[in-house]
C-alpha cells in the first residue's frame, strides 16, 4: 500500500493538538547511570559558561547510557544543574530525538516531508513496517530496530533518504532498505553512504553528547549529488573569477586604516 | 563575463579527505583569517559589508551589516552563534558542504569573531546528522592542535575558542532567537523581538547569529577582496551561492552560482527533469517561499527578482516536482511538516496548522466538502503574521500558492482521491523500473 490513508476523527472524539505522547516512563525505575556517567554529565556542564547550555548534550548522554531518557538521568541532570526535574522534563519531551522509551539497537528513520515522500518514502516506510512488523515510534521485541517517521533530515539531492543511527542511507529503495536491516539483523557490517559503518544508535547518541568516538575520518567527502555542479564546472573549466591583480592588495588601504 | 558555474565553497570538495586541515591549508585555507588578523576589526568588517555578502539562512540580511550592530561599548562578552541546524524542507547546502569543508565555519568563525569582537563561538548543527557533527567537531579539535583556535591565534594575540553544540531535532531552532533559547539549554521557543540578538542574544548577551553558508563565504572574501566578490551577481544580490537541485531532475545536487542564474540555466546543468516528463512546479527556496510553475523558469534567482515574481529567494533550495505530483499531497506533507515543527508557544501556529492538516487530509482523500479550498484560504488568513516567529508564514506561503497555482486540483478533492488522479507509484525515485516489469504498485 502507497498511501497513508487519511483517518477521520470519530465524531465523539474531541479533537485536539497536544502531544499524546506525554511525558517519560517514570514507571520504569531502571537505571545504569554510574559514577563514570555523573562523571562525563559534570565535565559537559563544564564546557559552557552556563551549565544550563550542556541540558541537551547530557540528555543524549543520559540515553546513551540507558536506553531512553530515564527517570534515573532527569534527576540526575537536575542535580547537576540545579534546575527542577520539570524543567529537565520539559526540555527532554520537546525535541524529538530525545526518547520517552527504549530505542532499538538500530534506529530508523525513514523521510516523510513532501519530497521524500513522492520519491518514494512512503513506500520505504510501508515495506519496512511490514519487514520489521513493526510501525513509527515502535521497537521490535527483540529489541534490535525502532522505527521512526522523520521530518526532512537536509539531504533532498539525496532522495529518497533513510537514516540509520542518524547516519545517512541515501537513495533508498523499498529493496535496500530491506537488505540493509536484514544485514544488520543477522550482524553484518552495513556501512552508512556517507559516514561510518553504523555504529549503533546509543553509541553515536554518546558521540552527540560531545565524546569523541574517531570515526570522523570514514566515509567519503561528498556524495555524488554533492559534486554535481562541481564535476561539471571541472569539465567546463568554469571558476570563480581570478582576484583583481591590484586588489591583491585590497587590505593596503584597510591597513592603513587600521594602523 | 562571469562563468556559469563558480566553485568558491565547493572548491575542495573532490579532493582526497577534503575535511583535513592539510587539505585545507593546501588550497590556500586559513589565508582569509591570516589576512584578517593583519588588519583592523572594524576593517574587515568592512570589507565584508563591501562585497554585499547577505545571509544565507534565508533572510538575505546584510551580513557586515550585521556585524555592525554589535555594540563594542556593552560590556558583556560577545558571542558568534552559527546556525547550523539546517531543517527547512528542500534545503541540503550546509549538510554536504560541512562534511566535505569544515574547516571553512572554523576559519569563517574566526574572521567573523575577530572582527565582532567576540571570544567565543558556538557552532550549532542539528543533532539528526551524525556525520557532520563529526566532522566540524574534528575539524575544531584539528585547528586548535595547530594553533589555529585558542590563545594567540597565529601570533596575532588573537584568543578564540569554538565550542560545537549537537542539537536534538527541532526545526524550529532554526529561528535565531530559538536557537539561542536551545543552545542556553532550555526549549527552542522563539523571543519577542527586540531586544534583537544583537544586543541581548545568548546569555543577554551580544551575540551574532549567522547561516553556516554566509560563515563560510567570508574566508574567500577576506582573500580575494570585496571587489571581487561584489563582482559576481546582480546589483544588488552580490555574490556566489550554493543552489540545491533536488527531485525530479535528472541529476540533482549542489549547484555553486552567481546570484541571479535562473532555474532554466539550473535545471539544464541538472540534465533536465527526469527523461519522459515536465517540470510542474518548484519551490525557489524550500518549501517556506511560494512555488512556482514553468512561467517563472527565467526568473534571475536573487533576493530582488524572486521577490518581484512573488516568492522569495530563502535557501535556494529548489524542490522539483513533475506532472507525476500531487499537489494536494505535496502541500498535505509539508503543512504536516509545519504542524509536527511549531513549537506550540503561539495559537495562530499551534492551531492553524493543524486544522490545515485535517482540511488538506479530507482533500487528499477525495472526503473534502464544498466549500473546503476557501475554508483552507481563510484558516491561513489567521495564520499569517501573527506568530512570533515566521513559521506560520511559511505554511501559509505553501498552502496559498499551491492553491492559486493548482485550484482545481484541490476542488478535485471534494469527490476524487489525490492517489487516483496521481497513482503515487508514478512519482517514484524507482517509477521507471517499475513501469519496465510491468508491475505498477507492486514497490
Amino acid at each position: 500500500m502507497s498511501e497513508r490513508a487519511y483517518e477521520a476523527t470519530p465524531k465523539e472524539v474531541l479533537p485536539h493538538d497536544f502531544d499524546e505522547k506525554g511525558s517519560i516512563d517514570w514507571t520504569d525505575e531502571s537505571t545504569a547511570i554510574n559514577q563514570k556517567t555523573m562523571d562525563e554529565l559534570r565535565e559537559l556542564a563544564g564546557r559552557y559558561p552556563r551549565p544550563r547550555s550542556a541540558l541537551m548534550p547530557m540528555l543524549h548522554l543520559v540515553q546513551s547510557v540507558d536506553e531512553r531518557i530515564s527517570p534515573a538521568g532527569v534527576r540526575a541532570c537536575a542535580d547537576i544543574l540545579g534546575i527542577p526535574v520539570a524543567e529537565v522534563v520539559g526540555v527532554a519531551t520537546f525535541y524529538t530525538q530525545f526518547r520517552r522509551h527504549r530505542g532499538g539497537q538500530h534506529h530508523v528513520g525513514v523521510c516523510r516531508t513532501a519530497l521524500c515522500a513522492v520519491m518514494g518514502g512512503d513506500e520505504i516506510m510501508a515495506a519496512v513496517e511490514q519487514h520489521l512488523g513493526i510501525g513509527d515510534d515502535e521497537v521490535t521485541p527483540d529489541g534490535k530496530f525502532s522505527l521512526e517517521s522523520v521530518e526532512c533530515n537536509a539531504a533532498c539531492d539525496y532522495a529518497p533518504v533513510m537514516m540509520i543511527d542518524w547516519e545517512f542511507m541515501d537513495n533508498m529503495t523499498p529493496g535496500k532498505a530491506i537488505a540493509a536491516l536484514d544485514d544488520l539483523a543477522a550482524g553484518k557490517p552495513v556501512k552508512s553512504t556517507r559516514g561510518p559503518v553504523l555504529p549503533g544508535w546509543a553509541a553515536n547518541e554518546r558521540m552527540l553528547a560531545g565524546f569523541d568516538d574517531g570515526l570522523a575520518d570514514d566515509g567519503p567527502a561528498a556524495g555524488e549529488p554533492s559534486l554535481a555542479g562541481l564535476k561539471i564546472a571541472r569539465a567546463r573549466g568554469w571558476k570563480a573569477p581570478a582576484a583583481p591583480k591590484h586588489k591583491a592588495a585590497a587590505p593596503s588601504e584597510a591597513k592603513g586604516a587600521g594602523a | 563575463m562571469t562563468d556559469t558555474l563558480t566553485p568558491i565553497l565547493s572548491q575542495t570538495w573532490d579532493k582526497p579527505m577534503s575535511w583535513k586541515l592539510d587539505t585545507y591549508r593546501a588550497n590556500g585555507g586559513y589565508d582569509g583569517l591570516k589576512k584578517a588578523l593583519s588588519m583592523a576589526p572594524a576593517d574587515v568588517m568592512k570589507t565584508v559589508i563591501d562585497s554585499g555578502l547577505r545571509g544565507r539562512g534565508g533572510a538575505g540580511f546584510p551580513t557586515g551589516t550585521k556585524w555592525s550592530f554589535i555594540p563594542q561599548d556593552n560590556p558583556n562578552p560577545k558571542y558568534l552563534v552559527v546556525n547550523c541546524d539546517e531543517s527547512e524542507p528542500g534545503t541540503c547546502k550546509d549538510v554536504p558542504m560541512l562534511m566535505a569543508s569544515p574547516q571553512l565555519v572554523v576559519e569563517g568563525s574566526l574572521i567573523a569573531c575577530y572582527a565582532v569582537g567576540a571570544h567565543e563561538a558556538y557552532i550549532y548543527v542539528r543533532g539528526e546528522v551524525a556525520h557532520v557533527i563529526r566532522r566540524v567537531r574534528a575539524a575544531v579539535k584539528e585547528a586548535y592542535a595547530a594553533g589555529l583556535l585558542g590563545k594567540n591565534i597565529m601570533g596575532s594575540g588573537f584568543d578564540c575558542d569554538i565550542v560545537v553544540h549537537a542539537g536534538a531535532g527541532a526545526y524550529i531552532c532554526g529561528e535565531e532567537t530559538a536557537l539561542l533559547s536551545s543552545l542556553e539549554g532550555f526549549r527552542g521557543q522563539p523571543r519577542l523581538r527586540p531586544p534583537f540578538p544583537a544586543v541581548a542574544g545568548l546569555y543577554a548577551s551580544p551575540t551574532v547569529v549567522n547561516n553556516a553558508e554566509s560563515i563560510c563565504s567570508v574566508p574567500a572574501i577576506l582573500v580575494n577582496g570585496a571587489e571581487w566578490y561584489a563582482a559576481m551577481g546582480t546589483e544588488k544580490s552580490k555574490g556566489s551561492m550554493l543552489y540545491s537541485l533536488s527531485g525530479h531532475v535528472a541529476h540533482p545536487g549542489q549547484y555553486e552560482a552567481p546570484l541571479g542564474t535562473t532555474m532554466r540555466t539550473l535545471l539544464d546543468l541538472a540534465g533536465g527533469i527526469r527523461p519522459g516528463h515536465q517540470l510542474k512546479f518548484f519551490t525557489p527556496g524550500g518549501s517556506s517561499t511560494p512555488i512556482f510553475t514553468p512561467a517563472e523558469l527565467d526568473v534571475p534567482l536573487d533576493y530582488e527578482a524572486v521577490s518581484a515574481a512573488g516568492s522569495i529567494l530563502g535557501t535556494k533550495a529548489l524542490q522539483v516536482f513533475d506532472e507525476t505530483t500531487s499537489v494536494v499531497r505535496t502541500t498535505l506533507r509539508w503543512t504536516q511538516f509545519y504542524q509536527h515543527e511549531s513549537c506550540g508557544k503561539c495559537t495562530p501556529c499551534r492551531e492553524g496548522n493543524w486544522w490545515l492538516v485535517q482540511v488538506l487530509g479530507r482533500l487528499e482523500a477525495g472526503q473534502g466538502q464544498p466549500g473546503d479550498v476557501d475554508k483552507l484560504l481563510s484558516i491561513t488568513d489567521q495564520m499569517s503574521g501573527l506568530s512570533f516567529c515566521v513559521l506560520a508564514d511559511g505554511a501559509v506561503a505553501c498552502v496559498t500558492s499551491a492553491v492559486k497555482h493548482f485550484r482545481d486540483e484541490f476542488e478535485a478533492g471534494y469527490h476524487t482521491p489525490a492517489w487516483e488522479l496521481f497513482p503515487y507509484e508514478k512519482s517514484t525515485l524507482w517509477a521507471s523500473e517499475v513501469a519496465r516489469s510491468a508491475k505498477r504498485g507492486a514497490a
